[in-house]
């Protein structure tokens, strides 16, 4: 039987009541949204938090907001509601994407976009997709919140930018006006549920027939999320087309660093997640160009 | 800590720890045995319950977390003697065989007959919507049978779409 060793647990009515009792509790408490990845660290004892404080009951941590110039995401909304969400497969279709493939139905009842960053598993499918649409999180603390990019909120395996006292409150994409812009996400898995063998994360804006920007980030191929700027770079200021994805694809191959295991070795888990770069680019920048039409 | 749970739309107190998982309060407590306890590490869905109407899986929930929910599980599908539709479809198409992950089939496919049926009447569809056999295979995704296989599973699940919206339009006609 696979049980937690002990804890004491609160119920927050209040975000900020929330970050007190973090500060009070000196780094040996932990949040919980929907714990299908805390529970089941807590139950193996590579996580031992003293106290857990349950964050479900704030919905005002629950929303998906469009604005003018950027989608704001509330940290409990919950990865069935990222699926399901008019406002993200018109703008951010990524999100779809990546919903579809992550755990099975029943986890994502419960599972939060807040709780998937913060567990910063590199196999993790939220993380990648963040950084590719070049996202910042906003951590709030008790002095007050700051807001950090995606590539400066993962620190290591499981290690994120969020200190002790502090919790993540929202993730913001930015909407850049004019031109064209989309995002996909391709992965790789053996069954529903299991983690990833290699996934993609790859968003364009295209302006005048040229791609101004754009993001690459993979999953499951490093000891993080692996941010491929170098990538990013070879597309910026060229014509779209499947040369330059390949290119860019070889390059997402090159920068990984992926570990064999059982879901394969090396050299396929690296032509896979170059593979994947191209294929997400492909979709992406297919999705713009018909957004522009 | 004490905790009261509406389980099956009965109260149930009981002084535990917090780290008891939702899926021992229920059999512990009101001795719901109905619902497995399979792999521990929500792979297998043998524990999904369903909690305010949506399916969970019970291992990897906190019972203290469950307070102020209503928790459903698969003793509450049968009442006064009859079977639900769900319970008639795995009766009619057998779909179990050791009975190991049944629980966890029913109400999780419960759960999806009452969301596609829902979302038909949203549409216009009325009592005609039937998920497909993609849409059943994906909501069972979360829930392994180690004995048979999923052909029958998902034949019962549409045994038992079919007879609720053939009930509906009975009762709209009459």
């Amino acid at each position: 039987m696979q049980t937690p060793a002990p804890f004491t647990y609160e119920r927050a009515t209040s975000v900020d009541g929330a970050i007190a009792s973090l500060v009070k509790h000196d780094g040996e408490a932990r949040i919980i949204a929907g714990g299908h990845s805390l529970l089941p660290m807590m139950k193996l004892r590579l996580a031992q938090p003293e106290h857990l404080i349950d964050i479900n009951d704030l919905g005002e941590l629950s929303y998906i907001r469009e604005f003018a110039d950027e989608i704001r995401i509330g940290a409990l909304t919950r990865h069935v509601e990222l699926l399901h969400s008019d406002v993200l497969a018109r703008r951010l279709p990524i999100f779809a994407d990546a919903e579809r493939v992550i755990a099975d139905p029943v986890v994502r009842n419960r599972g939060t976009i807040g709780g998937s960053l913060c567990q910063a598993d590199a196999a993790e499918d939220l993380s990648s997709v963040c950084s590719a649409i070049h996202a910042s999180v906003v951590i709030r603390g008790a002095d007050g919140e700051r807001v950090i990019a995606m590539d400066e909120f993962h620190v290591g395996p499981y290690v994120t930018a969020v200190g002790d006292g502090e919790m993540l409150t929202e993730v913001r994409v930015p909407l850049t006006p004019g031109g064209s812009f989309s995002s996909a996400h391709e992965k790789v898995e053996r069954r529903a549920g299991d983690w990833a063998i290699a996934a993609a994360s790859a968003a364009v804006w295209i302006d005048g027939g040229t791609i101004a920007d754009a993001g690459v980030a993979l999953s499951a191929v490093g000891p993080t999320t692996v941010h491929v700027t170098r990538a990013a770079e070879a597309l910026r200021g060229k014509s779209p087309g499947d040369e330059l994805f390949e290119e860019a694809g070889r390059i997402a191959a090159e920068d990984c660093s992926p570990s064999a295991d059982g879901r394969g070795p090396v050299d396929y888990k690296r032509h896979l997640a170059g593979v994947l770069t191209t294929r997400a680019l492909r979709t992406a920048t297919a999705r713009a160009l018909q957004q522009e039409a | 800590m004490q905790v009261t749970l509406n389980i099956n739309g009965q109260a149930v107190s009981r002084d535990v720890e917090p780290r008891t998982l939702l899926v021992h309060f229920i059999r512990d407590t009101p001795g719901l045995t109905g619902t497995h306890w399979g792999c521990d590490t929500s792979n297998c869905g043998a524990c999904v319950v369903q909690m305010d109407g949506q399916p969970v899986k019970s291992c990897t929930t906190l019972a203290v977390m469950c307070e102020g929910h209503e928790i459903r599980t698969v003793e509450s599908l049968e009442v006064d003697g009859k079977l639900d539709p769900i319970q008639m479809g795995f009766h009619e198409m057998h779909a179990l065989h050791c009975g190991f992950c049944t629980p966890g089939m029913l109400m999780t496919t419960r759960a999806l007959l009452d969301e596609t049926a829902a979302r038909g009447r949203a549409g216009g569809a009325g009592g005609d919507a039937i998920p497909s056999e993609e849409e059943i295979r994906t909501a069972i995704s979360g829930a392994i049978c180690r004995c048979t296989g999923y052909k029958n599973i998902v034949g019962a699940v549409r045994w038992a779409a079919q007879y609720e919206a053939a009930n509906r339009q009975g009762q709209e006609v009459s």
